[in-house]
């Protein structure tokens, strides 16, 4: 075993620990005991995905082979360089969320069976892109499942929300998990065995791959919260604990895409364009509906929760992107475009951990989510402040954060690819262009929002008035999270080589990227150094800086009344809310979100003309779920109650269906054979 | 010599960018039949501003603080490393198209935030107006980008420059036309001119730019106003040269280049400025639920480039 295997078995191992601890342990010692095997798990975990990236580099592959373990199949795993990136992104997130629930869980949540079930929901999470067999790959993904079904459920007794959003996802994830199932399955029978070597070596017909890619990309797909089949991400991580929606929005569904990339581009070796312009239009329409509703909405996790769509849109784009150029033969941009997606892996889950675990300490401080009725957190929040303006700066794409990097990096591909992609190259690339810079704007407005309604300005309720910082131990893995942001979009040089080696799984024999200072394309030309970057705006704001102290009056800062057009002092309720700061973008966007609106006049007994009262209300509901969902919800909902006339409890008539199906089996088999 | 160029350039935007301003308000004021104020009356006002006290209005921190500093510095960033007077650029990792943009956004951010922080109704609006126009501009300017850098080969503006002036003809094929007409819309948004913004009004109404600066006083209004003009000169110029880079120095220019370029910079400029003074004369500021109109009809010019790019090669 080297060095990889005894790392991740260490991991693994870690989180066994956890799980025990965590249910024999004595409640108080069971928080810190539980926590802290949990982080040395992610940090294990960590080292495991890196050395196997590095180590892979060099040849060495770690593998294997646990008959003993399941019946029938075994249990087989393997770390390349591909899986390896996926599990370091899981450790560094795991150690991050299991130091923050050590202080976040003080209160309700230090229940036996939630504090052991975490670190299960971990192990899964690290065997889904380790495991080498479809077997293997499916138990550990219904364990992911599971796992993270019963952490979502922890506050089911405080809030009846809890229990719906666990059935949408329930019911979404298990749908996925039966296309998955589908599609590798067929795959598995037309290759003849089911270690993903078989699957590698094998040739199947194109019917067959075809319908092995779509059943399994629409698994993924849901699982990654791509459009249509987001539905259940903004109802479940608003509901679920903060640091398991950090678990769930950073790493958990980061196997969608890593699904995608192993079926689609190793297992089935790319197969034909069309495939990945189906990804690619899917990515788009992801990445623009999920930042279009996070813009709209005014609660701080759901707006979360639809930027994990707008990302994991951006990744498919990248993918999409890839496995199309990799069908037109121009290899130098596919690997270009994948190693940005797998980049963007990497900084959505850096900045999405921050973001999740600081709206974690929001909620914690002040009870709500509603950006309507926080504000002011700036004075009473000082440091969450700050983490969360440096996660906000990150996931807005602009220098100097890291998602600046990985989308620069994207359009890099695109336009590099124009001049050999033909003519459907030539239509789609421009869009896409088009597609990621208005998210990519949009994604500005919204952050905006939600630091500057949230955090600036003055409380505009109670609660926000009443806030106070979070313990220690959440501060501190916040600002762990937030460092890592920080090293990512400072020295992305040291960690875009390191994914050249997860695209050489794919794509062999490439490099993508060199450079020390600055992030130098291979094959085609394109420099950029955040560093420098970085470096050049520090000094001229210094500069700036110097200017004035030089040029300006030497004469101490003066409070002053704000300007309130002499109508007396300003109120909390005169600021902008995050609504009426998203108002003039809903209105632009009014065709796609449709949102609805309701005034309720009240008059005066007696009178038509005195009003006594009106109400206002605005809304803007998640349309693909309004026009997609509930329709086949209710046809459900009538065909079982229809069903329900089949089931009168007379015996007879059970006896009856009884006599019917056997005969009818017996007449069916009698033709039949 | 790519640093003097460099230091030159900002030089040039730092001092001239009030004078432009003077020189575009000169303009209007001809046209409009008034004598006007004189082109240093801007610098004037910087002085004055400079002299005054600085203020913390209640209830602001250090968000509100740095933003002006942080939309100064980010200009001036921009200003030292796209070709204006050089195409060589000492800082060669940040020279990109994509960077830049994202710089001045990255300052246009500072400021929104900076107007949030007050609280006021006012900065609420300002910001949200700035944030919505932003927001829709973004695509404009990466897909115009994207067809001025098939071109090249790289979205490196030295190099987009640098290619411009050894084919000066290809400025006149449909995709430089196309994509120049929708990078001017995109100059205009962003530089909150007519008619997407009224640069002089402080009417609640219509007004985007100056809601958001309305808390600020002083020396903090001073370098809000100074930066502002610097991204006007820094966007003009940036057009100029991508369109018409006549007398750009290139890599290793001597003393003498450097000095033409520098002169055809500010004659460049100041025409571009008394032509979008002159034409903020005779139109009026669209409705803000009119401007989308406006930029999506830029960004399908800036697609028309880009398809104009492929089929004409």
């Amino acid at each position: 075993m080297n060095v990889v295997g005894t790392l991740f078995t260490v991991a693994l191992s870690c989180c066994a620990v956890a799980a025990l601890a965590a249910l024999v342990a004595p409640p108080r010692a069971r928080l810190h005991l539980a926590g802290w095997c949990t982080a040395a798990a992610g940090a294990a975990g960590a080292a495991a995905g890196v050395a196997a990236v590095v180590v892979a580099g060099a040849g060495q592959l770690w593998s294997a082979w646990l008959p003993e373990l399941l019946p029938l199949a075994g249990v087989r795993l393997a770390l390349d360089p591909l899986g390896g990136v996926f599990v370091a992104i899981t450790g560094v997130v795991t150690v991050c969320a299991a130091i923050y629930g050590i202080g976040y869980c003080a209160h309700g949540l230090d229940g036996r069976v939630f504090q052991a079930v975490l670190p299960l929901f971990v192990a899964a999470m690290l065997v889904v892109p380790a495991a080498a067999s479809v077997s293997t790959f499916l138990l550990a993904w219904e364990l992911m499942a599971t796992s993270s079904l019963v952490l979502l459920l922890a506050e089911h007794r405080r809030r009846a929300a809890v229990g719906r959003a666990g059935l949408w996802y329930a019911v979404m994830t298990h749908l996925g998990l039966v296309t998955i199932l589908a599609g590798l399955v067929t795959f598995a029978a037309g290759a003849g065995g089911e270690s993903f070597e078989q699957l590698r070596a094998a040739t199947l017909p194109p019917a067959a791959k075809t319908v092995a890619f779509l059943a399994t990309f629409a698994g993924f797909a849901s699982k990654a919260g791509i459009v249509p089949l987001h539905v259940w991400l903004p109802r479940a991580y608003p509901e679920a604990p903060s640091h398991v929606s950090a678990l769930m929005s950073a790493a958990m569904v980061n196997m969608g895409a890593y699904g995608v990339v192993r079926v689609g581009l190793d297992l089935l070796h790319v197969g034909p364009a069309w495939w990945w312009l189906l990804v690619l239009a899917a990515g788009a329409a992801s990445a623009l509906f999920g930042i279009l509703q996070a813009i709209v909405t005014s609660d701080l996790k759901r707006l979360l929760a639809y930027s994990s769509t707008e990302n994991l849109g951006l990744v498919l784009v990248g993918v999409g992107a890839a496995g199309f150029f990799a069908a037109s033969h121009l290899s130098v941009v596919a690997a270009l475009a994948l190693a940005a997606a797998l980049l963007h892996v990497v900084n959505h889950a850096a900045f999405k951990t921050v973001l999740f675990l600081s709206a974690g300490s929001v909620l914690h401080a002040t009870g709500t989510r509603d950006l309507d009725a926080l504000g002011g957190l700036r004075t009473r929040m000082p440091y969450t402040t700050v983490v969360f303006a440096v996660g906000a700066l990150c996931a807005s794409a602009l220098p100097p954060g890291n998602a600046f990097v990985s989308e620069w990096l994207l359009l890099q591909s695109l336009i590099h690819a124009v001049p050999g992609a033909g003519v459907v190259g030539v239509v789609t690339m421009p869009l896409a262009v088009g597609v990621i810079a208005l998210s990519a704007g949009l994604a500005v407005a919204t952050f905006v929002k939600a630091f500057g309604v949230g955090f600036l300005a003055r409380p505009r309720s109670a609660q926000a008035e009443r806030a106070s910082e979070s313990p220690l131990a959440m501060l501190g893995a916040t600002a762990l999270a937030a460092s890592g942001c920080a090293a990512l979009a400072l020295t992305p040089t040291l960690v875009v080589p390191a994914l050249g080696g997860a695209v050489g799984v794919v794509f062999p024999g490439r490099e993508v990227v060199s450079g020390e200072l600055a992030l130098r394309l291979a094959g085609v030309s394109g420099v950029i150094s955040p560093l420098l970057i970085a470096l050049a705006l520090m000094a001229a704001v210094v500069a700036v800086l110097g200017l004035v102290r030089v040029m300006a009056a030497r004469r101490a800062r003066r409070a002053a009344r704000l300007w309130d057009c002499g109508a007396g002092p300003m109120s909390a309720r005169m600021e902008y809310t995050a609504t009426s700061f998203a108002e003039p973008l809903q209105r632009v966007f009014d065709n796609v979100l449709a949102p609805e609106s309701d005034v309720a006049v009240t008059p005066v007994k007696e009178s038509a003309y005195l009003v006594e009262r009106v109400r206002f209300q605005a809304r803007v509901p998640d349309r693909i779920e309004h026009r997609l969902y509930d329709p086949l919800i209710a046809a459900v909902t009538v065909l079982g109650l229809g069903a329900r006339k089949l089931a009168t409890g007379s015996v007879h008539r059970y006896l009856g269906y009884g006599f019917w199906a056997l005969t009818g089996a017996l007449i069916v088999l009698v033709v039949l054979w | 010599m790519s640093v003097v160029g460099a230091t030159l350039q900002v030089v040039f935007v730092g001092v001239g960018a009030p004078l432009l301003v003077g020189v575009m308000r000169q303009a209007r004021a001809r046209l409009e039949g008034r004598a006007g104020a004189g082109i240093r009356q801007p610098w004037r006002d910087l002085r004055k501003l400079m002299r005054k006290q600085a203020i913390t209005p209640h209830g602001t921190g250090w968000v509100f603080r740095a933003a002006p500093l942080l939309l100064a510095g980010t200009t001036l960033v921009v200003a030292a490393v796209v070709p204006l007077v050089t195409t060589d650029s000492p800082l060669d990792g940040v020279a990109d198209l994509f960077a830049v943009t994202a710089l001045l956004a990255l300052g246009s951010v500072a400021l929104a935030l900076g107007a949030l922080d007050t609280g006021t109704a006012f900065g609420g609006m300002g910001a949200s107006r700035e944030m919505t126009v932003l927001a829709l501009v973004e695509p404009t300017i990466l897909v115009s980008t994207f067809a001025l850098s098939i071109k090249a080969g790289s979205t490196s503006l030295g190099a987009i420059v640098t290619a411009t002036a050894d084919n000066p003809l290809s400025v006149i094929s449909p995709v430089s036309v196309l994509a120049a007409i929708a990078l001017a819309i995109v100059t205009i948004a962003e530089t909150g001119r007519i008619p997407l913004d009224n640069p002089s009004t402080h009417l609640e109404l219509t007004m985007i730019h100056e809601a958001m600066v309305l808390e600020y006083a002083g020396p903090d209004l001073a370098l809000v106003e100074w930066a502002s003009a610097m991204r006007l000169s820094v966007l003009l110029g940036l057009l100029a040269g991508l369109f018409f880079p006549l007398g750009i120095a290139g890599a290793d220019a001597g003393p003498l280049a450097l000095a033409v370029a520098s002169i055809a910079l500010v004659l460049k400029v100041g025409v571009l400025g008394v032509v979008l003074a002159v034409g903020e004369v005779f139109m009026a500021k669209l409705r803000l639920f009119r401007v989308p109109e406006l930029l999506a009809g830029s960004f399908l010019l800036a697609l028309l480039a880009v398809a104009a790019s492929f089929f004409l090669a």
